[in-house]
């Protein structure tokens, strides 16, 4: 869609904070604490973190809907924040976001292509004939069939909900889309459909994703890069295939020990890196580092001294005083079953 | 307690000809249709599919939990040589917590919001045993120590709403486990949770399972997990039994196209950036059940005589797959 495609990075994250402030002054959530990266226009940049590790947050910050306390965010070099309203109406529309919950963004009283239009509507390009035959063009586009488009979002399949609030994203040319959790809602086969569509889309629209998930699995299949979020921070940064090889924090080695593959089972192969205790509140976050209280390899310096986020080799970034060291794993309860 | 593995070769849980049907307006929809399987005492065995396979509801007939109107059933379930469908509600309240208990997916909706979780966890022991008030919390207490919740003594007076969901799920355990039933039905019972604290409640319940020689009929959709925790699966398809065998020989070849059609769904670390083999199509809702193969409208390998209703045959190595094609399809496996 966009020509030449701009040199620098398309999305700038820079030491960003985000602290929410209760209705007590005293009370706040440090959700998103000095978060730094940079995407690359094209490039799908992955974003895995459990519940409470600010991965929504941040994603909902990076398209203006949160505001920042801390740090910058820079869309190709502008900081929408410093905008006035009504450029930054303009501005965002190049910046856009679908959520996990596929009935959330839908007007249940619209049908389809109404919802599919509406973005047009509001951003008054066009006329009433032209933001139809391009709302109905894009919805062509993401496999949803003529004969759904007048139906109401109650008649149709969770899968077909979430591929029609893609159109309603698409639909105004973005150049950069947040997905937060798309498909976490969806039975396997339909989740394999849309990952399959997000590439597509990607090639034949120049897109740049940024793609939220818990399912470290979903996020290293689909993109370049991935970050590692927990308990607020960044823990590691790494190219999809190497962290994948070799992760080196303990949080990435314990995540991708803990969703097993569907690996055909050998006997003396089930070995795993169980967790012990909970993800910390966002309101007390432990001290030092932050994954300390969980970590099998913590040593006493990790709970007084924070890990620095450091490049350990080109690229590869970690948040940990002892990455790479091998992990103790358990023999699960599942091997010896296996084994009988 | 743990003599069930004694018991030899009769199964715990024989499920036969299983079918259900629902009333809908004029006519009966099958949502089960023929599901037949056996669970060995001690045995965890997988059933894996998606959203309106029919996974669930084959767990919810087991139990007696159908509505009592408009649901037909058919067929038998035994279970330690009775009937289950047999029985009267009063018997089957004996059967329920005592001998099968259940743990579902969604553990704030499983406890009652407006009671400790130690009453929840007394009344299903005093319902089951003859003991007084006091020895039942001594069993809350011990039971909640025994799925690892730290501080069980201040627990039991806690309410589900101040605890975490990897907590409740400790607890709901607790509840399935107290009165050391033969077969535990596990339905996505870690789903709802964070992938760290899903492998703290996969662990678990395959200690407890090992420790109390309870069998776990463990219900996901997760083909990983099944990979890791247990010895046989089913997979099942718009209400019917697909595949049927060890997981081992079905993960390193599928005989039916849906299993196939599942593990190529799965991203998987050797195939990243990969077009993933999706199945084309969604599960046929139960009022438009194709009338032959129930899975021909979304299979790759469909031929003219798949129009015709296909028996679960038995394979060598006692597997057992829906699908007239198996013998001569060379079907992906997992990587190993």
């Amino acid at each position: 869609m966009s020509d030449a495609a701009p040199p620098g990075p398309i999305l700038t994250v820079d030491h960003l904070d985000v602290t929410f402030t209760g209705r007590r002054r005293n009370i706040k959530v440090k959700a998103v604490v000095d978060v730094s990266f940079s995407i690359k226009p094209g490039e799908t940049f992955g974003v895995i973190g459990e519940s409470g590790s600010g991965k929504s947050t941040l994603g909902r910050a990076v398209v203006c809907l949160l505001k920042p306390s801390g740090g910058q965010i820079l869309h190709s070099g502008v900081d929408p924040f410093g905008l006035s309203r009504t450029e930054l109406r303009q501005h965002r529309r190049a910046f856009q976001i679908v959520f996990q919950d596929p009935n959330a963004a839908l007007d249940p009283r619209m049908t389809i292509l109404e919802s599919v239009c509406e973005p047009l509507d509001v951003a008054g390009i066009g006329t009433a004939a032209e933001r139809r035959r391009k709302a109905l063009a894009i919805l062509d586009r993401v496999a949803l069939s003529e004969e759904l488009v007048d139906r109401y979002p109650h008649e149709i399949s969770g899968g077909q909900k979430q591929r029609a609030n893609i159109a309603r994203a698409l639909v105004l040319d973005p150049r950069l889309i947040v997905c937060d959790e798309v498909v976490a809602a969806l039975d396997v086969s339909i989740q394999a459909d849309m990952l399959n569509l997000f590439a597509d889309l990607q090639r034949e629209f120049g897109l740049t994703y940024l793609f939220i998930s818990h399912d470290l699995r979903v996020v290293a299949h689909i993109s370049d890069r991935v970050a590692v979020m927990y308990a607020g921070k960044l823990a590691e940064l790494a190219p999809a295939d190497q962290l994948m090889d070799a992760p080196l924090h303990p949080y990435t080695q314990a995540l991708l020990s803990a969703e097993p593959e569907p690996r055909v089972p050998e006997a003396g192969t089930s070995k795993r890196i169980i967790l012990k205790g909970e993800i910390p509140s966002p309101l007390a976050p432990p001290p030092g580092c932050r994954f300390h209280t969980r970590c099998p390899i913590a040593r006493p310096e990790c709970a007084s001294r924070e890990p620095e986020w450091r490049e350990i080799s080109p690229d590869r970034f970690v948040a940990c005083h002892y990455a790479g060291e091998p992990l103790p794993t358990r023999v699960g309860a599942s091997h010896s079953a296996a084994q009988r | 307690m743990t003599t069930g593995n004694a018991a030899g070769r009769e199964p715990l849980l024989d499920v036969r000809n299983l079918s259900v049907a629902f009333h809908d307006g004029d006519r009966w929809n099958e949502v089960l249709k023929e599901v037949s399987f056996a669970v060995e005492p001690g045995e965890v065995v997988g059933i894996v599919g998606e959203s309106g396979c029919g996974k669930s509801l084959t767990a919810l007939s087991i139990l007696g939990l159908l509505p009592k109107h408009g649901a037909r059933l058919t067929g038998e379930i035994l279970f330690e040589g009775r009937d289950l469908t047999k029985l009267s509600e009063r018997a089957m309240r004996d059967v329920r917590g005592r001998r099968i208990s259940m743990v579902f997916q969604e553990p704030m909706s499983a406890l009652d919001p407006v009671f400790p979780v130690g009453t929840q966890i007394v009344e299903t022991v005093r319902r089951h045993f003859k003991i007084g008030k006091r020895e039942a919390e001594e069993r809350a207490i011990e039971s909640l120590d025994a799925v690892g919740i730290p501080s069980p003594r201040q627990v039991v007076k806690m309410y589900p709403s101040s605890l975490s969901g990897g907590m409740r799920q400790r607890v709901l355990i607790a509840i399935a486990l107290v009165c050391e039933p033969r077969l535990l039905i596990a339905d996505e019972p870690t789903t709802a949770l964070d992938v760290t604290i899903q492998a703290q409640i996969m662990d678990l319940l395959l200690e407890l399972g090992q420790r109390t020689g309870t069998a776990i009929l463990f219900i996901t959709h997760n083909l990983g997990l099944v990979a890791e925790s247990c010895r046989r699966m089913l997979t099942m398809y718009a209400g019917q039994v697909v595949e049927d065998g060890a997981v081992r020989d079905i993960l390193a070849r599928p005989f039916h196209p849906y299993t196939a059609g599942l593990l190529g769904s799965i991203p998987q670390a050797a195939r990243r950036k990969t077009v993933l083999t999706s199945i084309p199509g969604r599960v046929p809702s139960p009022a438009e059940m194709p009338a032959g193969c129930r899975f021909a409208p979304r299979c790759t390998y469909v031929e003219p005589p798949c129009r015709e209703p296909q028996l679960l045959v038995e394979s060598n190595d006692a597997r057992h797959v829906r699908c007239r094609r198996f013998g001569e399809l060379a079907l992906a496996g997992a990587a190993s």
